[in-house]
């Protein structure tokens, strides 16, 4: 079986700074890495090709640096990466985006095998879209299965798949056939440690690298900027609340004191919760005037 | 699968490991390095100040791509007790040439870069992966590592051990002995992040001109220690350490002084407004000459700071684990070119370059040093800063006491507070040992 | 949006600045579009949420409002839908009714809704962000090849009339506002809870404009086999609750997660957790609430022990009343909580308990999930 799987070298966003006064993205010393639910799609492919035999590919589109990302996924047990980078690319939103890795996904499939399934990530955690899985998988007409939490079985010889997908208010157990694309939401099992022998093969790969005609992609005019009909106009920081917490005094009073004091607070603060919670009074009676005045 | 050989496996990618690395397989060994961090330079941690030749000796051509944050021009050493700070500066523009001297530099940035060159070289550099222990033959010769990734052992000539300070590998196998606490310091470090006009502006820099303050007093609470604030780009690094010993003793708890430090009304203005991001904590070798162990044996090397190799006077660390590293690999190099076996005494080349070369001769110039300013640093530490920045300020304090009186003042402080011999026995020691 | 590649941060580039002339083909496009989520014959709230956003750039627009559902024939579920659509703000609704779309699939969804879009050119089409909404968003973008913004927090109207939707960029330390130039729709999602629910209001209902499926069950490669209902038992329906109260990593303990329930039961809450609880296993994925998470709205937020990372921020900014228990008084959810307390929450929340317990009718704890 041929696993394909897209990965995407976001920055941590834990540890994202921003210019106090440009509102730009300070980058220098923010630590980049694999977009954390790539590596739950990347896990589950491992595991398929594990079960079934076969190779598992992982393509990323990006700059130069998300060399980085890639040689990270061969360690993991990835047998082969394709870096998709070219100018070109730059300024692509997703629809954009899934173009350029829907070709390349193409052009895997051409000199490598043709995927029976491709998978994204559930998100990433910079674009936090969702959309790239979908696009990819209208533009290359395979059937989509956004979600997946389980790959619960293939058949070969049919060439079905068999997958539990999370739904609104439930689980659906979907089964289409292959190829097909696969979302996968972050599984149980965390993303394997690769042995020695994959870590030391991961060094030694030479990460394909395609450009943008490489790729199969004669007319750029889909990619990058001009390919994306959604353009950023505005970024600016969120607005911070002018007040810090009021602190409901702590100092030398029983805890119990201290909840009565946070209860009141609360109370005064928002009236109408008085009736929702069936709030019967400070002192537990019905009928006592409560605490409104004190704050 | 068979076991795969390599002709070295270097273990740690800090400065020396990239250094020893780089140095082989630019001469065509197959090396394998491992590294636990997730990258080169994840876990490093150091002020930084990267002193350009030692560098150039490994990559002449190193400005056209490393990752350099300032060049320096301007050197600030402060007395500093609890209020003020008595300073001296040297600033030149001399230092703006066309190949600068010293660099600050950020170490997870670095480290990266030359690991990149290693990898450029033919090297194969794994990260993630730790050495757990070194392999043996019945001989006693070092043959390979284990690692902590399932799988077999891998197999070399030689291991060279660039683990840093801590190096578990080298004094687990009891090829040295773990670092005295009196020989480490341990110094904790943060990076303030600032725009990088801001910066600019605080220490009157252009361009990439770069400005230190290395300062010590009663900041370090009696203990040796010294504090230090280096320019970056867009970001400054502060911290402090003292010696291990002196931590134990004192019982203070090494973050407080950070933050006595970051508070001090000299340094508070430097970082007004900053963000901190990282907060790091690392040893320093600091025991000198005299804390150097053991440097070959059959089958391995050791390097850099695992070798106790840092001159904490100057402190430079960095350098002398680039240029140990270096010699190692040209050793290793030399040896196997002649087809030579990697044991003790021909690995004792690499000893011998060393010992030829200025790594060596510096710290066994100032090898009384590290012992001077550690028995006696209460008084290096809080009695004479206290004193200088008392003397300072009487000297520009205008206030219609007569100058004489002052100045008998100021000297019966200093005999008060460390009697004439005390004053006069420390000098000497203090001149001798720096020479 | 895949803001990384495309220097996000930077002012606006020539191309954003520019005048925004629509091609041809699109000019006629008008009105607002909402689409009406069905799953199980239940309108989805966020749906609700969205009529009352689409009213009010209906009104910017001077256009109509339009509810779109989709769905099985014959059941209660998509005229409950037209009904609520109506209620809610829509001028007209439009309806594919076939038994290809019992329960939700991609393709005879976009085929539903690609087709009513070429057909009928809304200018704006608005779903909600769920794990339909965004599976059918997708698809539906890049079928018609125009552009799409997820989990916008903020939508609003331009002055030459195109939608300005706004989103959390970088893991919510960034906003940014994002047009769609040159393509029409104009799509866009919204997470449940985001917006605020509008006033039901009963108002004459307007025109029904069927269209027809046209597909064959043959033609349609994927089959539900099954579906296995949540209930009301054990899942978290954490971003409609009331009260929600949470715990982090602070609480130390999987035994400590008791004290929350308890908490919550007394106020007749549900409760939820920190990022890294899930991590560690303590909790279901579902019960987390942040920008990998629930967002919540609820009356009443009380965090215990959660420092306040701006991931976990972002979940809950649309809480009325935010409480923090945590014993760092520097931490940052104290930046942007109402209430505070410095105190450790292992001791506090029985405390809290115990004392609301005191002070509340016992009737809350019926309402209580699990
Ligand atoms: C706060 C501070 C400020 C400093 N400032 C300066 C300065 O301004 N200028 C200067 O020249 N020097 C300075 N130094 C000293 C300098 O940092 C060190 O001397 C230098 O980093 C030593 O390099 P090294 O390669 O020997 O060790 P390290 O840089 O510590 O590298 C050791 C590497 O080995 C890896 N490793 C360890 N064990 C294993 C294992 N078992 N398996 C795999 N990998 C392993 C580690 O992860 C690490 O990457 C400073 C030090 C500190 C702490
Ligand atoms: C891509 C990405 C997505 C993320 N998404 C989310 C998300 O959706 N939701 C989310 O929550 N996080 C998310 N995170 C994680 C987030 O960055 C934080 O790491 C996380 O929110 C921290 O959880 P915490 O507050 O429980 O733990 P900590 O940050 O460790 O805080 C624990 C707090 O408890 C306090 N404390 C300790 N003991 C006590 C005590 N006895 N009593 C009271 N207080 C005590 C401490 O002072 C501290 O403030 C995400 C991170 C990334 C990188
Ligand atoms: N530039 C990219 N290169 C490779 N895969 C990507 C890229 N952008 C997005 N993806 C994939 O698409 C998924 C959804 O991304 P997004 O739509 O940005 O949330 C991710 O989890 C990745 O698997």
């Amino acid at each position: 079986m041929h696993l394909v799987v897209c990965i995407k070298q976001v920055p941590d966003s834990a540890q994202i700074r921003v210019h106090p006064v440009t509102n730009t993205i300070m980058r220098q010393g923010v630590p980049t890495i694999i977009n954390p639910h790539d590596l739950a799609a990347l896990e589950e492919a491992l595991k398929l090709c594990e079960a079934y035999g076969g190779e598992v590919t992982v393509v990323t589109m990006g700059p130069k640096m998300a060399e980085d990302a890639l040689r990270k996924a061969l360690t993991f047990g990835a047998h082969r990466a394709v870096l998709l980078t070219d100018r070109h690319f730059a300024g692509s939103d997703t629809l954009a985006t899934s173009f350029a890795l829907a070709q390349a996904i193409a052009e895997i499939g051409e000199t490598f095998g043709t995927p029976d399934v491709v998978f994204t990530g559930k998100q990433t955690i910079d674009g936090d879209t969702a959309q790239v899985g979908p696009g990819i998988a209208k533009r290359l007409d395979l059937q989509q299965l956004t979600y997946v939490a389980k790959i619960l079985s293939i058949d070969a010889a049919s060439r079905e798949i068999t997958v539990e997908r999370r739904a609104e208010g439930g689980s659906q157990i979907l089964r289409t056939r292959l190829p097909c694309l696969v979302t996968m939401l972050d599984g149980a099992d965390a993303i394997r440690r690769g042995r020695l022998d994959d870590a030391l093969r991961a060094a030694r790969t030479k990460v394909v690298k395609w450009s943008a005609a490489d790729a199969g992609i004669a007319e750029p005019a889909n990619c990058g900027l001009r390919g994306s009909p959604t353009v950023v106009k505005r970024v600016f920081a969120p607005t911070s609340r002018e007040q810090k917490a009021r602190q409901i005094d702590t100092t030398n009073k029983p805890l119990r004191e201290v909840a009565d004091g946070l209860i009141a607070a609360i109370f005064a603060d928002q009236p109408a919760l008085k009736h929702d919670l069936g709030f019967l009074g400070s002192t537990g009676q019905q009928g006592v005037p409560d605490v409104d005045r004190e704050s | 699968m068979t076991k795969e050989k390599f002709d070295a496996i270097v273990v740690g990618a800090g400065m020396s490991g990239n250094a020893a690395a780089y140095a082989m397989a630019s001469r065509g060994l197959k090396v394998l390095q491992l590294e636990r961090g997730e990258y080169p330079g994840s876990k490093n941690v150091q002020g930084a100040i990267m002193y350009a030749n030692m560098l150039e000796a490994i990559i002449p051509d190193f400005r056209n791509d490393a990752p350099l944050e300032r060049h320096l021009v301007e050197q600030r050493f402060w007395i500093m007790d609890d209020t003020s700070h008595t300073g001296m500066h040297y600033r030149s523009d001399d230092f703006n040439e066309v190949t600068p001297n010293r660099y600050t530099i950020i170490r997870a940035q670095f480290d990266k870069w030359l690991s990149r060159k290693v990898c450029e070289a033919g090297g194969t550099v794994l990260c993630e992966t730790t050495a757990t222990g070194l392999e043996w033959d019945s001989a006693g010769k070092a043959i390979g590592v284990r690692t902590d990734r399932a799988g077999d052992v891998v197999l070399a000539d030689v291991v060279v051990l660039a683990e840093g300070v801590n190096g578990l590998l080298g004094t687990r196998a009891g090829l040295r002995e773990v670092p005295k606490s009196k020989n480490v310091a341990l110094a904790v470090k943060e990076l303030h992040f600032l725009p990088e006009e801001v910066i600019a502006s605080r220490f009157g820099l252009t361009g990439d001109e770069g400005c230190v303050i290395e300062a010590g007093g009663t900041i370090s609470r009696g203990m040796a220690g010294l504090g230090f604030l280096y320019t970056n780009k867009e970001s400054i690094s502060l911290g402090i350490g003292c010696l291990i010993s002196n931590f134990a003793e004192t019982m203070e708890r090494p973050y407080a002084l950070l933050d006595a430090f970051k508070r001090h009304p000299s340094i508070q203005p430097l970082i007004a407004g900053s963000e901190v991001k990282e907060y790091a904590a690392h040893l320093i070798p600091e025991g000198g000459f005299n804390a150097i162990p053991r440097l070959c044996g059959n089958g391995w090397v050791v390097v850099g700071d695992a070798a106790q190799l840092n001159n904490a006077v100057h402190r430079e660390g960095s350098n002398l684990a680039m240029a140990s590293g270096r010699m190692a690999g040209e050793a290793i190099s030399i040896i196997k070119s002649r087809g030579g076996v990697m044991d003790k005494a021909s690995l004792s080349l690499y000893k011998t370059i060393l010992d030829k070369s200025f790594v060596v001769e510096d710290l066994s110039k100032q090898k009384d040093m590290p012992s001077l300013l550690h028995t006696n640093s209460p008084n290096f530490f809080t009695t004479y800063p206290q004193l200088i920045s008392h003397a300072a300020q009487n000297f520009v304090r205008v206030d219609g006491t007569p100058k004489i009186e002052r100045e008998i003042a100021t000297t019966a402080a200093f005999l008060r507070a460390r009697s004439r011999w005390g004053l006069v026995s420390d000098a000497v020691r203090l001149a001798s040992a720096w020479r | 949006m895949s803001t990384e590649n495309r220097e996000a941060c930077s002012p606006p580039s020539g191309r954003a600045a520019m005048k925004k002339e629509l091609p041809k083909q699109f000019q006629d496009y008008r009105n607002v579009w909402v689409f009406i989520e069905l799953e199980h014959g239940q309108v989805h709230p966020v749906s609700i949420e969205l009529l009352g956003e689409g009213r009010k750039l209906a009104d910017k627009l001077g256009v109509h409002l339009a509810g779109v559902v989709i769905g099985p024939p014959g059941g209660q579920g998509t005229a409950n839908a037209i009904a609520d659509a109506f209620a809610y703000g829509a001028d007209l609704s439009y309806l594919v009714e076939s038994p290809l779309l019992a329960h939700y699939r991609n393709e005879p969804f976009t085929k539903a809704l690609t087709d009513l879009v070429s057909a009928n050119k809304p200018e704006i089409l608005l779903l909600g962000a769920t794990t339909l909404g965004r599976d059918l968003a997708g698809s539906v973008a890049t079928t018609l090849k125009t552009g799409l913004t997820a989990d916008c927090t903020e939508l609003n109207v331009d002055s030459d009339g195109s939608l300005a939707a706004t989103r959390p960029t970088f893991g919510g330390s960034l906003l940014c506002t994002i047009y769609t130039l040159k393509c029409r729709p104009q799509m866009a999602t919204v997470r449940p809870s985001v917006m605020a629910m509008p006033q039901r209001v009963n108002k004459p209902t307007g025109s029904i404009i069927r269209h027809e499926l046209k597909m064959l069950e043959e033609e349609i490669a994927t089959k539900v086999l099954a579906f296995f209902s949540d209930g009301d038992s054990n899942t978290a329906n954490l971003a409609y609750a009331d009260v929600v109260v949470a715990g982090g990593l602070g609480l130390g303990a999987v035994q400590n997660l008791q004290l929350l329930k308890d908490l919550a039961r007394t106020l007749g809450g549900d409760f939820g957790c920190s990022r890294p609880l899930v991590q560690k296993g303590w909790m279901p994925v579902d019960r987390q609430i942040g920008q990998t998470g629930n967002t919540i709205r609820p009356k009443l937020y009380i965090a215990a022990g959660i420092s306040g990372a701006v991931q976990h921020r972002v979940g809950v900014e649309g809480s009325d009343l935010i409480v923090a228990i945590n014993t760092d008084p520097n931490a940052p959810i104290f930046d942007f909580a109402h209430l505070g307390v410095v105190a450790d929450a292992i001791s506090f929340l029985p405390a809290l308990t115990e004392v609301f317990t005191k002070r509340l009718e016992p009737r809350n704890l019926e309402k209580f999930v699990q």
